[in-house]
């Protein structure tokens, strides 16, 4: 039974290792804007794909 | 197909607006205004249009855009309040940009090194509409700010908005995350440790298990008792420091007794205690009021940022006068600021004698008088001769907001309605019966067993904390108000709430509240009236903002020229006295200006009569048009409220108006604004709850004095900070509604306090027997905290649909 002892104390190092993680999520700042990292990661690849291509089929949508 | 074409064709590309018949264009592409078409040819020169491909129609509509001078950033001063960190080659700044809305907002705002050279990155914050830039410090801030200005994203730029920002944004305090982190982490760790006592497993919880789990959940507890909860003792000494017990007095004596009692129970050995209740707790309450700081966050950017207020002003544009809503307001707009209306943004007079009553902003009454070119603030109350002047700085709906919600004259009535408002009513009584009955079970106790009386004591203590009741309150009134907001029924706080449930008396003003102000019809009565006539009435009418001066002066063409008056008095409840050179002219009520009344015959009207030199004229005989539906609001309110009129004009339209009212004796005409003061005093001293609804101007004093003080606004600058709702003249019909929702409102509260109290009754009974186990109290507590926040959330979304979906149209 004394194997308790140490499964005890490893759950609670995990536990305090995810609120650690936690706390310095917060920190950092990661709940303060929960919409924008969500859509920049759309226009990275836009970005990088050719503007000409894109130009012009904005161009043909708009000409119907 | 045909038809989004046609769409196409006639709304605007950048913003989605609708085209004028002829809209300008470039290459192919179709725009409102002038301003749209400049932001698309700038980000099409640069290559940008991407912009219009992530979302359709991205852009704000430029028509309102205007010529903001940002040259004041680069003030050394000024810009230090923007400005995050600079060293010799680059700068930080912070902006706030309200207009921010979608993904290609997003888009343009981190490409803005696109569109210049020297910005070295953007970073957006979304929630909080901010955008940080980094850029050379080779060019000055006001051409950030410009850039931003000419792509339609114009920063908002009032010198608080800094610190304006940390109290509006409470709810994304980093602190209340931590708070609910540790008390998370904390409460799950401890449920964990407590499991074998719950399902008694022996092996398990007999030493030394037994001890380790113990002191392994006191060592958990602790973060959770000395940060977590501190905002619980500290609201409760606060209280306790004011002589007063708040909702959190009970709360922190019960986790305190909690703590305290579990820590004797673990290192005694005696028991395991009631961590893992007080962890859940103060979890489950944290979570509370972080939703309440959310939604009453939501409600103030509500308020601040959608034209909240009905509030208009008069512009003057080539001699014109022009209603806009105060929002639309730009620096150097030139306005017209009439008798007793509020200055909405920092102005230099440019016309006239002001006397500036600053009362709403400094709780100081005496007129400050100002000569042409000095300054006046925002909130000052214009008294006398109607007055020009030019904004100099952009009229911030949030500093109104801040004006209404905390006037200093009115915190004397605030305060002793918080100390009256039914959680705190319910709470003091509440933690007397608490300990009243914790000290009966220990004294029944403590002749056979003494340990069990402390037990028997404490248990009482921990079991009633009344975190359900705490809960309930926020989270009801907070929905309702939010509920009304949105039907144009806006209130100041959440007091406002259960006083209008508490209603006995509703007192209304005639003129401006029940009457429309804009549709009347007038009608002159005596000698003919010259064109000089016409323009002396028309300059005194048009420096009031009386309902009947309105009415009169939208009624004389405007070719007559106005004329510049030497002096100009109003006197409220009688009339206008106005001289020019030597002529003196009296516009008022005929028992002031004939100094008795006529023999009347049948029908009345309102009549308004004229003077001019001593001389009588005649009157202006103005039937008004009363708002639609009012029958079925007086009614209505009739059913279970004592309905009264008070009006300051004549009794002209008595016998139109004795129908609706019913008796004679409930309309009271004549009534100067200090009576009216005095009839609602008169009324609160037989104890009733007076509900004044007025037209904020006339009966700024009345709306104070009663418990509710309900401002109709219509398209005029009426807003009185001394009110506590204001109600969109649109929506008037609908006020029996909005005090029957309140009722049932506040009827979900007391069902609510109901229900935590046969959680509490239930607990109770263990907790006097003195064997209150820690499984019953882990189960009971967040139970009936959850249970209530649900009931209260689905009863208001029951009492809201069931209250407001028919429409009296339909129903009549």
């Amino acid at each position: 039974m004394s194997a308790l002892f140490i499964m005890i104390g490893a759950s609670l190092i995990i536990a305090i290792g995810f609120l650690a993680a936690f706390l310095w999520a917060v920190r950092k700042g990661q709940y303060e804007d929960d919409y924008s990292p969500a859509v920049r990661i759309l226009f990275d690849s836009e970005l990088t794909s050719s503007k000409e291509s894109k130009k012009e089929s904005t161009n043909t949508t708009d000409d119907k | 197909m045909e038809e989004t074409k046609t769409l196409q064709e006639t709304t605007c590309f950048h913003c989605g607006e609708l085209c004028p018949d002829k809209p300008l264009t470039l290459e192919d592409k179709k725009f409102c205004c002038e301003g749209c078409r400049t932001v698309y040819d700038i980000l099409n020169k640069s290559g940008m249009c991407d912009y219009y491909d992530l979302n359709e129609r991205p852009g704000q509509t430029q028509k309102k855009s205007n010529t903001v001078r940002y040259e004041f950033l680069d003030d050394e001063e000024t810009s230090k309040k923007f400005i995050t960190f600079r060293d010799a080659d680059q700068i930080h700044v912070t902006f706030y940009i309200p207009a921010m809305h979608c993904s290609s907002c997003i888009w343009l705002l981190e490409n803005l090194n696109r569109l210049h050279p020297k910005v070295f990155r953007s970073r957006v914050n979304f929630i909080k509409k901010e955008l940080s830039i980094v850029f050379s410090s080779e060019i000055a801030l006001s051409d950030i700010a410009k850039l931003l200005d000419r792509v339609g994203y114009p920063p908002h730029l009032s010198l608080n908005s800094l610190e304006e920002k940390t109290d509006e944004r409470q709810y994304f305090n980093k602190s209340y995350f931590y708070k609910l982190g540790i008390a998370f982490f904390s409460f799950g760790n401890i449920m964990l440790l407590s499991f074998p006592d719950y399902f008694g497993i022996d092996s398990l919880t007999e030493s030394p298990y037994r001890n380790l789990f113990g002191y392994l959940n006191f060592l958990l507890a602790i973060p959770v008792m000395f940060y977590s909860a501190s905002e619980f003792f500290v609201s409760a000494w606060k209280g306790v420091i004011h002589k007063t017990l708040n909702m959190d007095f009970p709360i922190a004596l019960g986790i305190l007794i909690m703590f305290v009692r579990s820590s004797y129970d673990i290192f005694s050995g005696t028991g395991s205690g009631y961590m893992d209740t007080l962890a859940s707790l103060v979890f489950l309450m944290l979570v509370g009021r972080a939703l309440q700081n959310m939604t009453y966050g939501r409600l103030s950017f509500d308020r601040d940022y959608k034209s909240y207020f009905p509030v208009s002003v008069t512009l003057l544009e080539q001699g014109q006068e022009k209603n806009i809503p105060a929002t639309q307001v730009k620096v150097g707009s030139r306005l017209l600021i009439r008798n007793n209306e509020l200055i909405p943004g920092d102005a230099i007079l440019f016309k006239g004698d002001a006397h500036i009553d600053y009362s709403f902003v400094t709780g100081e009454s005496t007129p400050v008088d100002k000569t042409l070119g000095e300054i006046i603030f925002a909130g000052g109350k214009q008294i006398g001769n109607a007055i020009e002047v030019e904004v100099i700085k952009e009229v911030s709906q949030s500093y109104l907001t801040r004006l209404w919600n905390e006037d200093t004259f009115e915190k004397d009535k605030t305060e002793k309605d918080k100390l009256t408002s039914l959680s705190n009513r319910v709470s003091r009584w509440f933690t007397l019966i608490i300990l009243i009955i914790a000290s009966g079970a220990a004294l029944y106790w403590l002749r056979t067993d003494s340990a069990r009386a402390l037990h028997a004591f404490t248990s009482v203590l921990i079991i009633t904390c009344p975190c359900a009741l705490a809960l309930s309150t926020p989270f009801t009134l907070g929905n309702a108000m939010r509920i009304l907001g949105k039907m144009k029924f806006y209130l100041k706080n959440t007091i406002v709430i259960e006083k209008l449930a508490q209603t006995d008396v509703v007192l209304f003003d005639k003129t401006g509240t029940i009457t429309r102000s804009g549709a009347a019809r007038l009608k002159f009565e005596g000698e003919e009236l010259s064109d000089y006539d016409l323009q002396l009435i028309r300059s005194a009418s048009g420096n009031s903002a009386h309902p009947l001066s309105r009415i009169i002066h939208d009624n004389i063409p405007s070719s007559i020229s106005k004329i510049e008056w030497d002096t100009y008095e109003e006197i409220s409840g009688k009339g206008i006295i106005a001289k020019k050179l030597t002529d003196e002219i009296k516009l008022g009520s005929e028992e002031w200006i004939c100094g008795k009344k006529r023999n009347h015959d049948g029908l009345r009207t309102m009549e308004v009569h004229y003077a001019i030199n001593g001389q009588y004229k005649g009157y202006f005989r103005i039937r008004s048009e009363y708002r639609d539906d009012l029958k079925h609001v007086i009614q209505d309110l009739q059913l279970k409220h004592q309905v009264k009129l008070v009006s300051g004009d004549n009794d002209g339209e008595k016998q139109q108006l004795l129908p609706l009212f019913g008796k004679e004796e409930n309309m009271l005409f004549h009534q100067s604004p200090f009576e009216k003061l005095e009839l609602v005093k008169q009324l609160q001293d037989e104890h009733k709850t007076v509900l004044m609804i007025g037209d904020g101007l006339n009966d700024a004093g009345a709306l104070a004095k009663s418990n509710v003080g309900i401002s109709v606004s219509e398209n005029i600058n009426n807003f009185s900070p001394a009110c506590d709702a204001i109600l969109d003249s649109e929506s008037f019909s609908e006020l029996p509604r909005f005090i029957r929702f309140s009722k049932a409102a506040v009827n979900v509260i007391l069902m609510s306090f109901g229900l935590s109290f046969i959680y509490n009754l239930v607990g109770l009974w263990f907790a006097v027997q003195g064997n209150l186990s820690p499984l019953v109290a882990a189960i009971l507590m967040p139970i009936s905290s959850i249970s209530v926040i649900i009931f209260t959330t689905i009863g208001v979304g029951i009492a809201s649909r069931k209250i407001f979906k028919p429409n009296y149209k339909t129903s009549s």
